[in-house]
């Protein structure tokens, strides 16, 4: 490719090679490194390569894949969210209980829900942008918090730790309809959520790369006084990238409701580190500043492909959070010397 | 553009400012005129800071005036001074690092194409546009996609001076655009001041480099433990007498006096070789 290149008059302004031009993105890294996976599974597991398994990857890869996609964008932000997990089960509680008390439509237990969890999302950015404690302690206090609230308001309403199924209820359908439905495109059974996802990344993709907060997202991240003093409301744009954390835990949390129609207080914690997993291996940098949405994506498929392709390979799905350690592990040190690589030859 | 030269872009009289019980800036006045480059002088400590935040916008004085234009102001934020004509150039923190060249240039003031949902940045505009400014300023740019913290410091102050230019800066405050440079480098990065200053802007340079200061400042101020110590023209004043007060004028001829003093090793050695016989 390089030999058709010829040489121009001015060597400033040699084109980068299309090759080049990958090895400067930050998702390289996740791509080769779910290649691998992808390769490996499909030589272990038969049945990996089949339709069906592959639909059931993908499912599993667009539960933590939705969340993943607002984590990176947080991170590329510069901060941590660790409440997504619970956050996520909080939005499928309001929902499931408010429904079920008020004896409304499911709908307005979907509407109430959208407004506390975005309160909850505008909580962490708040406290986080007007007390500068670092976003590890707000959003911890707030994970537990959370965590407390799910079991005590669950067991003081329904007297149980899950809430009382709201499947008969009046809009259960259409609401399961959008948020956890099948559809078959040609002869492959897909999940809802992967629509979701796909969306996400690509909404998501698009506001980094082509709008003006996309510009003050990486500026709060990779320099939030330069950016302050630019004239970017740093401040806003935080608490906007916790209320996005905010409005995709609650599509996740309408997920797990209309699933099941029932939902267990406990569910979620542990959660928030998938996503957090799923954005590093993708290429965001820990420090903020760098990154990207589809290397969210990215890093929740290899999440997907890992945690389906244990069972494909009928082994012990006990030794799975083994392979993720190991795979963040990889992933990272992968990251690290593709960037090294892409920014010498540079 | 000279005929405008009575008033003053900003003029600062007597304006002081107070952290609790310490006293960071008193009494300071200066002025900034179109087309004129106003130095701040002074050692660490003296202010230099204290008095930038307020230009910029980042800080309120406590007590004096502050006028912009001839009109009294109070800035509450960067962006009310940005929105004023005021641009100010931070030495360490006038870019993000991780991010593209042309990202940096617009930061903050990015221009956008479509409407509604479709509102996005012109690209195109955005990266034709840092080429040029910053080739009409004679930065040669190989790559405006290359991270702006793959360029040098003086490349990156120049950026940043190329942006405030292009931004339709009215006046231009340089946080000690030197400081952290080699002599080349500076040497570059006190062209783009001339420039900017050519181009009609009125300019504070704050340095403690009194041959920098000398070299392109049209008035001197200078600053003391928060205080002022002086305020001369160019005519007015001679680069002796600016480094000499600069360097802390009677302070330095004492100090060089105690140098001079200083016994040296030997003297020290021979005073113990003569206190041993009588212990």
């Amino acid at each position: 490719m390089s030999a058709a290149v010829p040489a121009e008059a001015d060597e400033r302004l040699v084109r980068q090679s299309w090759l080049r031009h990958m090895m400067g993105r930050p998702e390289l890294g996740a791509v080769v490194g779910a290649a691998a996976v992808f390769l490996f599974f499909s030589f272990v597991a038969e049945s990996f390569l089949q339709a069906s398994s592959l639909s059931t990857v993908l499912y599993a890869s667009s539960t933590i894949g939705i969340m993943a996609v607002p984590v990176a964008l947080l991170m590329i932000g510069g901060e941590f969210d660790l409440s997504t997990g619970v956050m996520v089960t909080s939005s499928a509680l309001v929902s499931s209980m408010f429904s079920y008390q008020m004896t409304a439509n499911v709908w307005v237990g979907v509407g109430v829900s959208l407004l506390v969890t975005l309160a909850i999302g505008f909580f962490n950015g708040f406290m986080l942008t007007r007390t500068k404690l670092p976003s590890f302690i707000i959003t911890l206090g707030t994970f537990l918090m959370l965590t407390g609230l799910n079991l005590g308001f669950t067991k003081l309403i329904s007297g149980t730790v899950s809430t009382k199924s709201i499947g008969d209820m009046e809009g259960f359908d259409s609401a399961r309809a959008l948020f956890a439905s099948h559809l078959t495109i040609g002869g492959v059974d897909l999940q809802v959520t992967i629509l979701w996802w796909f969306g996400l990344v690509a909404l998501a993709t698009w506001v980094l790369l082509r709008t003006r907060v996309g510009n003050w997202i990486f500026a709060v991240g990779g320099g939030s006084d330069a950016a302050r003093a630019v004239g970017v409301p740093v401040n806003k744009t935080k608490i906007g990238l916790y209320m996005g954390v905010a409005f995709c835990a609650w599509i996740s949390g309408q997920h797990l409701l209309m699933s099941y129609d029932v939902v267990q207080s406990g569910e979620g914690v542990g959660n928030e580190f998938l996503y957090i997993i799923a954005a590093v291996i993708g290429g965001c940098l820990m420090t903020g500043g760098y990154g990207s949405a589809i290397g969210s994506a990215v890093g929740a498929f290899i999440f997907g492909m890992t945690s389906k392709g244990i069972v494909y390979a009928q082994w012990n799905p006990d030794w799975f959070k083994f392979f993720l350690g190991a795979m963040l592990l990889l992933a990272t040190l992968l990251n690290a010397w593709v960037r090294k690589r892409a920014e010498a030859t540079k | 553009m000279t005929a405008e030269q009575t008033t003053a872009l900003v003029r600062l009289t007597d304006v002081s400012k107070y952290y609790g019980n310490i006293r960071a800036l008193e009494g300071v006045s200066l002025e900034v005129h179109a087309g004129e480059i106003t130095c701040v002088l002074g050692d660490n400590g003296a202010g230099k800071s204290t008095l930038i935040k307020i230009i910029a916008g980042l800080h309120q004085h406590d007590a004096g005036t502050f006028e912009i234009e001839g009109e009294e102001s109070r800035l509450g934020s960067p962006r009310e001074a940005l929105d004023r004509g005021i641009a100010t150039v931070y030495q360490d923190l006038a870019v993000v690092p991780l991010m593209p060249v042309w990202r940096n240039f617009f930061l903050g003031s990015e221009p956008t194409k479509g409407r509604g949902p479709f509102k996005r940045l012109d690209v195109q505009q955005m990266r034709e546009t840092t080429r040029a400014e910053l080739l009409r300023m004679g930065i040669d740019l190989r790559d405006v996609d290359q991270p702006i913290g793959t360029l040098s410091g003086g490349e990156r102050q120049c950026v940043a001076i190329a942006r405030a230019v292009y931004f339709g800066a009215k006046v231009l405050v340089l946080d000690e655009p030197t400081a952290a440079l080699g002599v080349k480098q500076s040497g570059v990065v006190l062209k783009y001041v001339a420039a900017a200053r050519d181009a009609g802007l009125g300019v504070v340079l704050i340095t403690h480099n009194p041959h920098h200061a000398y070299l392109v400042g049209d008035r001197f101020v200078l600053l003391k433990r928060g205080a002022m110590a002086g305020s001369h023209s160019k005519s007015g004043i001679a680069l002796e007498e600016l480094t000499r007060q600069m360097a802390g004028g009677s302070e330095l001829d004492q100090l060089s006096h105690e140098l001079e003093r200083a016994p040296g090793p030997d003297v020290i050695g021979g005073k113990k070789v003569d206190a041993d016989p009588a212990g």
